[in-house]
């Protein structure tokens, strides 16, 4: 991960900016919400079991969305489950991400056309950060998923997006 | 017992003779059963001796299209002492608003618990009524959903609950 896997010497001080401290800490220790809705949840526990081992990433699943850093959406969200899905999401604390995993939580999967009963896709309920396709995916790629969702917070900034455009466009004037 | 015993059982009992109609070519033995006639058939199927239709397997709406005006109620007995099946067919009238509940036909649930759930589900996906049901109310979609999807016209609503349900 970058930060830890030198030797300590010297006193055993690390110089790190905040920024990169707090993106270390919540990348290695994704907890997502222990719910599945289908068939891609199957998936998800092997992912979960010691075949794949998502605990050596950091990732393990929590009982309560106080606790959850992150919404796994592994399979077909349907709309009576909307509802329920949308208010687990706002219970969870910030900063909360989501995978939507699977072709049904995607864009409704092999419901596109004839499931009455189907959300055509997650992200017209609540935001996605990172989607892993398949039906189902493979254990892999939502490991990948999960690789995919750590870089992204590996880039985050404690600044607001105002504060970063003007920067930006500090910087580009000064060329 | 063969289908054709019990069919010849039943009239007897229930004095319904040249009323049950039995489908041809079909497994298990099916018998239609005039809508006024299913309560009592189903009683005698399920107390007589000899009979003794103990366990209500499935119980299936099915929607014959607008064209028939016509739907079906279609349910599977079998015994476990006798080791026999039998599947009744009951018809009753399609209401031609697709938002519209059918008349109603006697409830099950009070001869076979299990009849029940099946109940509801007919109830939920094509809207059949079922008389005396203990607690008929959808059972899969959300309480407050509009129309019976597995009906032939059913249309999809616009919304549900801010959704887009159409694409
Ligand atoms: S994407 Fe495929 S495997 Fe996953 S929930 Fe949908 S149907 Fe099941």
């Amino acid at each position: 991960m970058g930060l830890l896997d030198k030797k300590f010497e010297h006193g055993g001080i690390v110089l790190t900016s905040t920024e990169d401290l707090l993106n270390w800490a919540r990348l290695s220790s994704l907890w997502p919400m222990g719910f599945g809705l289908a068939c891609c949840a199957i998936e998800m526990m092997s992912t979960y079991a010691s075949g794949y081992d998502l605990d050596r990433f950091g990732v393990f699943p929590r009982g309560s969305p106080r606790q959850s850093d992150v919404m796994i959406v592994a399979g077909t969200v349907t709309f009576k489950m909307a509802d329920r899905v949308r208010r687990l999401y706002e219970q969870m604390a910030e900063p909360r991400y989501v995978i939507s995993m699977g072709s049904c939580s995607n864009c409704g999967g092999p419901y596109w056309e004839h499931g009455y009963h189907v959300v055509k896709g997650v992200d017209r309920i609540i935001p996605v950060d990172v989607y892993v396709p398949g039906c189902p995916p493979r254990p892999e790629a939502l490991i990948g998923g999960f690789m995919k969702l750590q870089e992204k917070i590996r880039s985050e900034s404690l600044k607001g997006p105002l504060a970063i455009r003007k920067l930006q466009e500090a910087s580009t004037e000064s060329k | 017992m063969t289908g054709a015993e019990i069919k010849l059982r039943l009239e007897e009992l229930c004095k319904v003779q040249g009323l049950l109609e039995d489908v041809p070519d079909t497994n298990p033995f099916t018998l239609k059963v005039p809508k006024e006639h299913y309560l009592a058939v189903c009683q005698a199927l399920k107390h007589s001796e000899g009979l003794y239709f103990d366990q209500l397997a499935c119980l299936s709406g099915v929607d014959l299209g607008p064209e028939s005006g016509l739907m079906e109620v279609v349910v599977h007995l079998s015994s476990i002492p006798y080791a026999h099946q039998l599947a009744l067919k009951v018809r009753l009238a399609r209401p031609a608003d697709p938002q519209e509940e059918t008349e109603a036909i006697p409830s099950l649930s009070g001869i076979w618990r299990a009849a029940d759930w099946h109940e509801r589900e007919a109830y939920d996906l094509l809207g059949i009524r079922f008389e005396n049901h203990p607690d008929l109310r959808r059972i899969l979609l959300p309480a407050d959903w509009i129309g019976f999807p597995l009906r032939k016209d059913y249309r999809e609503q616009e919304q549900y609950h801010g959704i887009k349900v159409i694409y």
